[in-house]
């Protein structure tokens, strides 16, 4: 019931989505999870009353272009935060510094740093992460998927999961010699591995190589690896590009079920509609800044992002869930490869 | 006939060779770091160079065989580490250049004459400076013995205690890599050796994984050094750029990523040789090609040799195509 | 760190003991006959020969067997002698003890024949004492002067190796450019440019010194043949092989197969011996305290042309625009209606035909080329393009004369035998750094 009170409409829009419709009940997680941010103003930069994550002043500048540009952001603690922007926004670019996989230009340094007060600062659950390289950001509960899948193609389905579990004392090159040493902890992982697989339906796949996946497979399969180490907070960058609409639904579904499971969720999106009906709270980006955030049907009636939006999809209708055809969504898939593949070229 | 059957003993012969079980335990290090972890050392040479080295100076130096060979891993190890720390976080191109060269700065320095009192300079150091402690170590007696077509002194240099200890550490190692690279440490190096972002993404130090096997591949180059030398003598030039291609031929050819692959490899890449020279001294007229040619001859073959199973077969004789991942990022 | 220590030592060591060496370098010498410049691949024998009154001994004949050398040579005008040696290892130098002039005769406490020991990469002198008499009364004489300045610092020495540098610097980055734009275009480390470079200077000597042709024609044709073989091979093999999707890792490894089948066709035709493509004394210049033979004057202005001309082409033309534009990111430059399979075929063949140049003017300047000439030069080209910025062309041709002066320099306070150790520990370093290189991007590194 709360929900209607933040976003009004939003059932309506549920049962006119088709395809898409989540066909769930508000889980009792879900609603204290929208509770949880009721009383937030929708002002970029806005404090939130538990946050997990806090990003300072954190710049990104490749060569002469600004990418990332964030003077203060705050992802409340066990919600499901959509990071929402057209392309180029600087989303993905954004992920990476907060998970360690890239360093800001404005990071600390010895000399010739910026000034105090001005430097990047992030902080993950009450610990400094500012400058924690992305090994370590894992280790501390923060795990991430990647916007081109990174389904570990040529090691098995089960052998990808295994390698996302922690303390295996078999992954020191001392003990792994001796097999008694760490096969205990292998059958429990392994059984572990297994759950997850059943529950994201892979479990017939398990001794396939990864790379026989189909691509939503292979999304599933790196949200489920991920789960391994069991995370605080998940990352998913784009869990839902290049996936067939079909599997759309049920990673949604998977999506909200980890939150209701009591992790925190911040996943990078560029189309609103893919999000609208799960996220508990929306962060949009574009030009690399935070332009607006707050409850979903908020956002999506705010100015800036409607701006945002319409210099990159001119002539699309925000609020149509008709877009959402499969041509659409391959459209938007292609799209998002293009940006990887000119993102990845420049780092290679 | 009679070269026929002169060239089918002489690749029998090296097939066994201790020197042949030198480069097969080359390329078992070389596959630790570039079958399964990824890592492109293209100075595989250097590590068998300082191993060489460290082991003929301290027996030289007259210290005991045993703390020899510890300092000649040592040296590989720190070796693997100056290699390693500014080029592991790096693109893989970057180790390949740098171990590329340090294994050349290496063997320039070996054979430099200002320390031709260390290291004997570009003659190197012959192998009866160094070899007495090993072969005092020999329990073979001082007999002669055959074994199938095979006919050695017992423990004289190339001999069956020469033989018999370098064919011991292959199967050793095989062993060894067999059961790190079926557990979950070898698991991260394969994770790695496919993405890196990956593995780092679920918690994993990449870079010390790395550090790992690179010391862990050069230390067992360092060894390969060792064997190499006992039955010959020490001469830098004889491990340089082309021992590492060696070394990669060999590999590729029995199949990265294998257990057996390198030795196998080992074996057929000293058989081909051996053999293409064989037929070519025998059926072609010298006055086409002569001896020497001959030799040339196969070595052109191997090249073409390692371009062909690259191209056509990346996974080698014993691979699985399926798990190769032959890029290196 | 280990490392560094070494060398520190070793510096230290050399630089105490050069005053107990016999190994000499031709300081300045005016219209010296000089004809051997040691490199990686030749080392040179050489030294001076003087009659008691100081005049040089002319025409005084020696005989040097060893490696696969059975040579006799007569010391020059200067009474100086020097034989290039492509094998390191024990020479036997046997003086004809009846070419020495009357009234002059072998010091009794110089050996002959002597034995010294050749190596590559360096010259090593051997002094044989002429003194007078009948006999060899006169035992108490001190060592010939002259021959003991070899690794001293002096300023004269400086501009002499500063200039061999700039010399270096600029063929290494004639063969360096174009094997980073191969790899700024295919993201491919050619391991056979070497064999590239092994091929222009072998063509050479078999057009100018096999088949009589005019050095200039035989030049020329050299290098239409180079770029040739880098068309075709980009036809017959990259292109297939790009098609066929094979990795960069792969190919890489495909090409360090072409380098051993190449080198190992050089030794089957030619054999390890060094050839020289011009078999005339070299004609050298003078240039304040700078000698550099004409020859390397000359092959240093094509040098200079030759890159200027292709950082023109890189920067004015079209398809250097478009060179670029692949190097910088083939999707997009596809993408914007460039063929990128031709450029990449014009990149090989430039590449190839540039790299050919290269071999030539090195064969002419170092005094001849062998099967492993281009090898040698290989890494040096890799630490050019990596201290530059891998696969950017201008620093390609900043590295190259980084790595020709380092490489030179350090013959003035290290042996021969650690000038290319010196360059490649540089780019270490450097690594260290600035791992993009002087010039790279940050981006590019991954």
């Amino acid at each position: 019931m709360s929900s209607d009170m933040i976003a009004p409409g939003a059932d309506d829009d549920t049962t006119r989505a088709g395809t898409t419709t989540l066909s769930h009940g508000m889980t009792a997680a879900g609603a204290a999870a929208k509770a949880s941010v009721a009383g937030v103003a929708a002002v970029p930069g806005v404090s939130k009353p538990d946050p997990i994550l806090t990003v300072d002043h954190v710049i990104r500048r490749f060569g002469g272009m600004t990418a990332v540009d964030v003077g203060h952001l705050e992802v409340q603690r066990g919600i499901i935060t959509a990071l929402i922007g057209p392309n180029g926004a600087g989303k993905t670019t954004f992920f990476n510094l907060i998970t360690g996989f890239d360093k800001p230009s404005s990071a600390p340094r010895l000399i010739g740093g910026p000034k105090a007060g001005e430097a990047a600062k992030s902080t993950f659950n009450g610990r400094d992460v500012g400058n924690t390289g992305a090994t370590k950001v894992a280790k501390m509960g923060m795990v991430r998927t990647f916007q081109l899948t990174k389904a570990l193609s040529k090691l098995t389905v089960i052998e990808n999961m295994r390698l996302g579990a922690k303390d295996q004392p078999g992954e020191n090159l001392f003990v792994s010699v001796l097999k008694p040493l760490w096969v205990k902890r292998e059958l429990e992982i392994t059984a572990k591995a297994e759950e997850l697989l059943a529950r994201f339906k892979l479990l017939d796949k398990k001794d396939d190589m990864a790379g026989s996946l189909s691509g939503g497979q292979k999304k599933l399969l790196e949200m489920a690896r991920a789960l391994m180490s069991d995370p605080v907070m998940i990352m998913l960058d784009e869990p839902m590009a290049g996936v067939n609409p079909a599997l759309t639904q049920s990673l949604l579904g998977h999506i909200q079920s980890l939150r209701d499971e009591g992790m925190t969720v911040l996943f990078v999106e560029h189309d609103m509609n893919m999000v609208r009906h799960i996220s508990d709270w929306v962060v949009v980006m574009a030009e690399g800044k935070v332009v607006a955030e707050g409850p979903a049907s908020t956002v999506m009636n705010d100015p800036a992002v409607i701006d945002a939006y319409l210099g990159a999809h001119h002539n699309t209708d925000l609020g149509d869930d008709s877009l959402l055809t499969d041509e659409v969504a391959e459209e938007l898939a292609a799209e998002v490869q293009n940006e990887a593949l000119t993102e990845g070229e420049t780092k290679a | 006939m009679d070269q026929l059957l002169q060239t089918l003993n002489a690749i029998l012969n090296s097939a066994i060779s201790p020197q042949t079980a030198a480069l097969a335990i080359a390329a078992i290090g070389l596959n630790i770091h570039f079958g399964y972890t990824g890592l492109l050392n293209l100075g595989q040479a250097g590590f068998m160079l300082i191993g060489a080295y460290g082991f003929a100076i301290s027996i030289i130096g007259g210290l005991p065989i045993i703390l020899a060979i510890i300092i000649a891993l040592v040296a590989a190890l720190i070796f693997a580490l100056i290699l390693g720390i500014p080029t592991l976080k790096l693109r893989g191109d970057y180790l390949a250049i740098v171990t590329l060269s340090a294994a050349e700065i290496v063997r320039m320095i070996g054979r430099s004459s200002i320390l031709t009192d260390i290291t004997g300079g570009s003659n190197g150091l012959t192998g009866n400076q160094y070899r007495s402690p090993f072969t005092s170590l020999s329990f073979f007696g001082d007999g002669h013995i055959t074994v199938g077509p095979w006919s050695y002194d017992a423990t004289g240099s190339n001999g069956w205690w020469f033989i018999a200890t370098a064919w011991f550490v292959v199967g050793v190692l095989c062993l060894f890599v067999w059961a790190i690279m079926r557990s979950p440490w070898g698991r991260v190096l394969r994770g790695i050796r496919e993405d890196e972002d990956a593995v780092r993404s679920l918690g994993k130090n990449v870079y010390s994984y790395k550090m790992q096997a690179l010391i862990l591949g050069g230390v067992i180059g360092a060894v390969a050094g060792i064997v190499y030398i006992l039955p010959a003598s020490l001469q830098a030039d004889s491990m340089g750029r082309s021992m590492t291609y060696f070394i990669f031929t060999a590999l590729l050819l029995g199949g990265a990523a294998t257990v057996f692959g390198p030795v196998l490899g080992a074996i057929v890449f000293f058989a081909i040789r051996l053999f293409v020279q064989g037929i070519a001294g025998q059926f072609i007229p010298s006055s086409i090609m002569n001896g020497q040619q001959t030799e040339q001859f196969a070595w052109i073959i191997i090249g073409i040799t390692l371009m062909l199973v690259v191209i056509f077969r990346p996974q080698g004789i014993l691979g699985n195509k399926k798990e190769l991942s032959f890029d290196v990022k | 760190m280990i490392m560094l220590v070494m060398v520190a030592i070793v510096t230290m060591v050399t630089l105490g003991s050069s005053s107990a060496r016999a190994d000499t370098t031709p300081g300045p010498v005016g219209t010296a006959a000089t004809t051997c410049a040691s490199d990686a691949t030749t080392g040179c024998l050489q030294g001076t020969i003087k009659l008691p009154n100081g005049d040089p001994a002319v025409g005084i004949k020696l005989e040097i067997k060893g490696g696969d050398l059975d040579t006799t040579i007569a010391t020059g005008d200067d009474g100086k002698w020097s034989q290039a040696i492509t094998v390191a290892g024990p020479y036997t130098i046997t003086v004809d003890t009846s070419s020495i002039p009357d009234g002059a005769v072998l010091d009794s406490a110089t050996k002959n024949p002597a034995t010294v020991t050749g190596a590559l990469n360096k010259n090593v002198g051997y002094v044989f004492k002429v003194v007078g008499g009948t006999t060899a009364a006169d035992g108490t004489t001190t060592q010939t002067p002259g021959t003991d300045t070899g690794t001293g610092i002096t300023f004269d020495r400086f501009l002499q190796q500063f200039a061999s540098g700039i010399r270096l610097g600029l063929l290494l980055a004639l063969a360096a450019v174009g094997l980073s734009l191969i790899f700024g275009t295919t993201g491919l480390s050619n391991f056979a440019h070497g064999e590239q470079v092994t091929l222009g200077g072998l063509l050479a000597y078999l057009f100018a010194n096999v088949l009589g042709l005019n050095l200039i024609l035989a030049a020329v044709i050299s290098v239409v043949i180079c770029a040739a073989t880098g068309y075709f091979q980009d036809a017959l093999i990259w292109k297939p092989l790009r098609r066929r999707g094979l990795g960069t890792t792969q190919l890489m490894i495909v090409t360090i197969g072409l380098s051993i089948a190449l080198q190992y066709s050089y030794q089957y035709f030619l054999g390890a011996s060094t050839v020289r493509i011009d078999r005339a004394n070299p004609v050298t210049v003078d240039l304040g305290p700078i000698t550099l033979s004409a020859q390397s004057l000359i092959s240093m202005g094509i040098a200079v042309i030759v890159i200027a001309l292709v950082g023109w082409v890189l920067v004015k033309t079209r398809v250097g625009r478009a060179t670029r534009a692949v190097s910088d990111n083939p999707a997009l430059a596809a993408a914007s209606g460039i063929d990128v399979d031709r450029i990449i075929r014009l990149v090989w063949t430039s590449a190839t035909a540039l790299a050919g140049l290269s071999g030539v003017l090195l064969g002419l300047v170092l005094n001849g080329v062998n099967w492993q000439t281009g090898l040698q030069l290989l890494l040096l080209m890799f630490a050019a393009i990596t201290l530059g910025g891998l696969g950017t062309a201008f620093g390609a041709l900043a590295g190259a004369m980084i790595i020709g002066l380092v490489v030179e320099l350090t013959n003035l306070v290290l042996p021969g035998d650690f000038k290319y150790a010196t360059a490649l520990l540089i780019l270490i370093l450097v690594l260290l750094v600035r791992p993009q290189g002087i010039f790279g991007r940050r981006e590019r590194i991954g």
